[in-house]
């Protein structure tokens, strides 16, 4: 028996089920297969007969390739054979395209732009032969490859210009007009991407690392001109994706078209630097904020403008203000965001697009106006918390940022006295607290997937949503143990197969609360079948560790059936009248060295309201990764493109500098538990975004209360705090004695 | 003498009965032939050769850490050395510390402290958990130890600071540090 369940009244009486399991701390349930290395990502599939390829990547910017000499590369032992097809894709696809994208790789539109695949028996033989592949080139003069060379495009979509914010800033008691920088990010996911391509003549199989398998399949499809239903993609583990892996890369399409080609199994494996050369880039930005406020704190007039760049006609455009529309009060409005078309490699979503680089601008400003107005940092953002959405006057489908403000202050033992700079040093090292408030929007996307209670009381979930390392496998088994009334390890969660029903994809956060509410219906609908069966309403049916109402056996219930319903969840139209977004508040206490400007994060803690908590202990682990990338983002993180031609000059983890082990501390998390009905039918937000966006600006603002350096650039290096430090800062550590015996 | 010697004699076990190791390299107490390309990484011989693909590859050059191996009692990125190099070492994987049905203290560790994400890089930091807890008991310094003629202590710091070759982009370090706190700990109080 199947039949598809779609409707969503958006009562989630999820609190009302029996089974306990559902926000428990779980383990992980592929952690086992984790920890002993038996879990299998992407290149890992014992496949035989598999051929090997390594593409080869453009030297120059922009231009046009004349001639591929493949001469040299063919005669290498073991060479099989030089892709160079006008499917190849020269660039990784963005998040729910569903379409390929830019194809015909003989036109360069960027450094390091895939351009052919050489195909070998080996590994090493692949490898070598694609640095003998000799390629000619027409290069255009002049490529514009600097954001301020070029006149860029207003983003109309998110101007807003209400009241007068010039004036507001004239009237304003205090005010802060301040331009802040930060750099490129990479995702840097540590599994390259990675394709096994399998063409039997009929069927592709790909085993892949990708987010998004229900976008990526009819991308792949596009790109190959191949109908959907001839392909199957498989991502039962993926190695981290961060925005990285939500659409198809070169190495999948790359593999197929081999695999088509050569009749037999291809993979591709990108090198780390074709990782951080050809797949995404977080845009760097230049911001500039604009605070007006009364001499309370109050907020009367708020500005908000970002140039950022992408490729001529990549579409993405880094939504820095995203939050920014609804983030705090004041009616005097001007934002305004722009993008300029340059040619580096392509810009497109890392963890957080947007807020993660446009909230630790703001809280940045918001840090340096608590200083002008003498209002506590915390008591600023308490007092311009919105009543409801300050452009368009819809009302907050929940607010937690009051809550987190107040609990992580209390937390982290925030002192809310009067606070000034270079107040606290031990020997060379300056001390300092900072704090900031963070939000990240919520969406939901369209979901399926199947749920099964098979006659022997076990029950089976089926999607082609991925687990990135987010806790999908874990939440799917807990929230059809709650629903169904089993223990979890009764549940097999059968996912990354798009032979399963189209989920949401891991990305933008969605990917929880939108695959949770399709399982959650699809076991609603299982209920009303058992309800039936046990002769009760739906909404009176107790089912607990397998038994109904305490008495009978699902077994015994089913009778030797089993029960199959699809959940289908869409988004309902009421989300629209609504802003929903997850919050969250940020602190910090950091050591500054007065000699070297190195900062060091001695503690730091995050608060967030998100709604439903599905698993405390794989949420708390979501968090302490976002607050890991506040301080990546703050300290360290920075992609750096050569003047001359563009290239990404740092594409690796040696010269891109992810926080190590010993560049973060303990870190707290304080979940702030809340419903909100509107969000979703289970009632829960995203996690995985929320922990990064603002975190920065605790680390920031704490490093000017340490040592009075106010840097207005992300990341904040030794060398620009050392140039920010105040002139008397000599005189002042001399006088405190902290320098004896250096002299 | 050498302080990695102690640490040698205990990898060794469980190699003992292989007797001749011409012409091979042991992984996990089975004796392997060496690669016919000299090229081959052990790392590549690991993972493609012998489909030990618990061994990851993160970057290929040495600045991950998730292709970390133990050879000899000693961690290595095994994506910087080739195979053909390791005739007569013995060389201990993931597979070789603990498999599903019988997981060591520190792959319990990390489940029960959740030391993991996308699990990608963690192999490679249970291998080196493994090795440098040892290091630690010879009373190697680090750059965190004090002073560094001094014999070193087990901290959180020294923990930090010895796993900082093993990067996890999913943010994982904090419950790392946890679970092999508690490892330590476990092993400290079961030979007292």
């Amino acid at each position: 028996m199947s039949t598809t369940r779609t409707e969503n009244d958006g009562k989630a009486r999820l609190d009302d089920m029996k089974q306990g399991v559902l926000g428990e701390p779980l383990p992980r349930i592929d952690g086992l297969a984790k920890v002993t290395g038996t879990a299998r990502y992407a290149a890992e599939y014992p496949i035989d007969n598999c051929a090997e390829g390594v593409l080869v990547t453009s030297t120059i910017t922009h231009g046009t390739v004349t001639r591929l000499d493949t001469q040299a590369a063919l005669t290498m032992p073991g060479v099989i054979a030089v892709i160079d097809d006008s499917r190849l894709i020269t660039r990784a696809v963005q998040g729910t395209a569903g379409e390929a994208p830019q194809q015909a790789p003989v036109t360069v539109c960027y450094w390091g732009q895939p351009i052919a695949l050489v195909v070998a028996e080996s590994f090493e033989q692949a490898r070598d032969a694609a640095k003998r592949i000799h390629v000619e080139y027409d290069a255009s003069p002049n490529p514009s490859l600097s954001p301020d060379d070029v006149t860029p495009e207003e983003q109309e979509d998110d101007t807003v210009s209400q009241g007068d914010l010039e004036q507001a800033m004239k009237d304003a008691a205090h005010s802060v007009d301040v331009r802040i920088a930060t750099k490129g990010h990479a995702s840097a996911a540590m599994e390259p991407h990675a394709a096994i391509a399998d063409w039997d003549g009929e069927e592709l199989t790909v085993h892949a690392s990708l987010q998004m398998l229900n976008y990526n399949i009819s991308e792949l499809a596009d790109a190959l001109d191949i109908p959907e239903d001839k392909i199957r993609l498989i991502a039962r583990f993926v190695g981290g994706g961060f925005g990285s892996k939500l659409g198809i890369s070169p190495d999948v399409v790359a593999a197929s078209l081999a695999s088509i080609k050569l009749k037999r199994p291809v993979r591709v494996v990108l090198s780390r630097q074709q990782v951080f050369q050809c797949i995404m880039r977080r845009s760097e930005t230049t911001q500039r904020l604009r605070l007006a406020a009364t001499s309370e704190g109050k907020l009367i007039g708020f500005g908000h403008e970002a140039l950022v760049s992408n490729l001529p006609g990549e579409e993405f455009c880094e939504p820095v203000l995203q939050s920014s529309h609804f983030m705090y009060r004041g009616e005097n409005r001007e934002l305004m965001l722009n993008l300029a078309r340059i040619h580096r490699m392509t810009a497109g979503s890392v963890r957080a697009p947007g807020e993660a680089v446009g909230m630790p601008a703001l809280e940045a400003a918001m840090d340096m106006l608590a200083e002008k107005s003498g209002v506590d940092p915390v008591q600023l953002r308490l007092m311009n918390i919105p009543d409801k959405d300050p452009e368009n006057d819809l009302p907050f489908s929940s607010h937690k940022l009051a809550e987190c403000l107040r609990q992580g202050a209390d937390a982290f033992g925030w002192d809310a006295g009067p606070r000034k700079a270079r107040q606290r040093r031990e020997g060379e090292w300056w001390i300092g607290t900072g704090m900031a408030s963070g939000a990240r929007i919520h969406n939901t996307m369209e979901s399926r997937t199947r749920v099964t209670l098979s006659a022997d009381g076990t029950a089976r979930v089926e999607t082609d949503m991925t687990d990135i390392g987010t806790g999908t496998y874990t939440i799917l088994a807990q929230m059809v143990a709650e629903m169904l009334g089993m223990d979890p390890a009764a549940v097999r969660v059968d996912i990354g197969d798009t032979r399963h029903p189209r989920g949401p994809g891991s990305g933008g956060s969605w990917g929880a609360s939108s695959i949770g509410s399709a399982a959650f219906l699809a076991c609603r609908a299982i209920r009303e079948d058992l309800a039936a069966r046990a002769g009760v309403a739906e909404e009176a049916l107790d089912l607990r560790d397998g038994k109904v109402g305490g008495g009978r056996t699902l077994v015994d219930v089913l009778g030797g059936e089993s029960l199959s319903h699809e959940g289908h969840y869409k988004p309902a139209k009421a989300q629209e009248e609504y802003t929903a977004a997850g919050f969250g508040a940020f602190f910090a206490q950091v050591r500054v060295n007065h000699f070297t400007g190195e900062t060091r994060v001695d503690r730091m803690l995050g608060a967030f309201g998100f709604g439903r908590v599905l698993n405390r202990r794989t949420a708390r682990s979501q968090f302490l990764g976002g607050l890991t990338w506040s301080i990546g983002t703050a300290l360290t993180e920075a992609l750096e493109f050569d003047p001359r031609d563009g290239h990404l000059v740092n594409c690796d983890l040696a010269e891109y500098h992810v926080p190590v082990h010993r560049d973060v501390p303990d870190l707290d998390v304080v979940l702030v538990e809340e419903r909100d009905a509107i969000a979703s039918p289970i009632e829960a937000k995203g996690i995985g975004e929320l922990g990064m966006c603002g975190g920065a600006a605790a680390i920031g603002n704490a490093i000017y209360n340490a040592c009075g350096a106010r840097v207005l650039q992300f990341p904040i290096t030794p060398d620009s705090v050392l140039a920010s430090l105040p002139r008397d800062s000599c005189k002042l550590l001399r006088e405190a004695g902290a320098m004896r015996g250096l002299a | 003498m050498f302080k990695g010697t102690i640490i040698a004699k205990e990898a060794a076990k469980g190699f003992e009965e292989i007797q001749d190791m011409a012409g091979t390299i042991g992984i996990n107490g089975t004796a392997h032939s060496l690669p016919a390309d000299p090229r081959t990484s052990l790392l590549d011989f690991l993972r493609h050769d012998l489909g030990l693909t618990g061994t990851k590859k993160g970057c290929d050059h040495g600045q991950c850490g998730a292709c970390t191996v133990i050879v000899n009692g000693m961690r290595i990125n095994s994506c910087l050395t080739l195979a053909a190099m390791h005739e007569g070492d013995r060389v201990t994987t993931i597979e070789g510390i603990g498999g599903p049905d019988a997981p060591s203290d520190l792959q319990h560790a990390f489940m029960a402290h959740d030391a993991l994400q996308c699990g990608y890089c963690t192999p490679g930091q249970i291998c080196s958990a493994q090795a440098m807890l040892a290091e630690i008991a010879e009373g190697w310094p680090s750059d965190a130890t004090a002073d560094l003629t001094s014999e070193a202590t087990f901290s959180d710091e020294e923990i930090r600071e010895r796993m900082s070759g093993n990067l996890c982009r999913c943010g994982a370090y904090a419950n790392i540090v946890a679970a092999i706190r508690d490892v330590a700990r476990g092993r400290a109080d079961a030979t007292v």
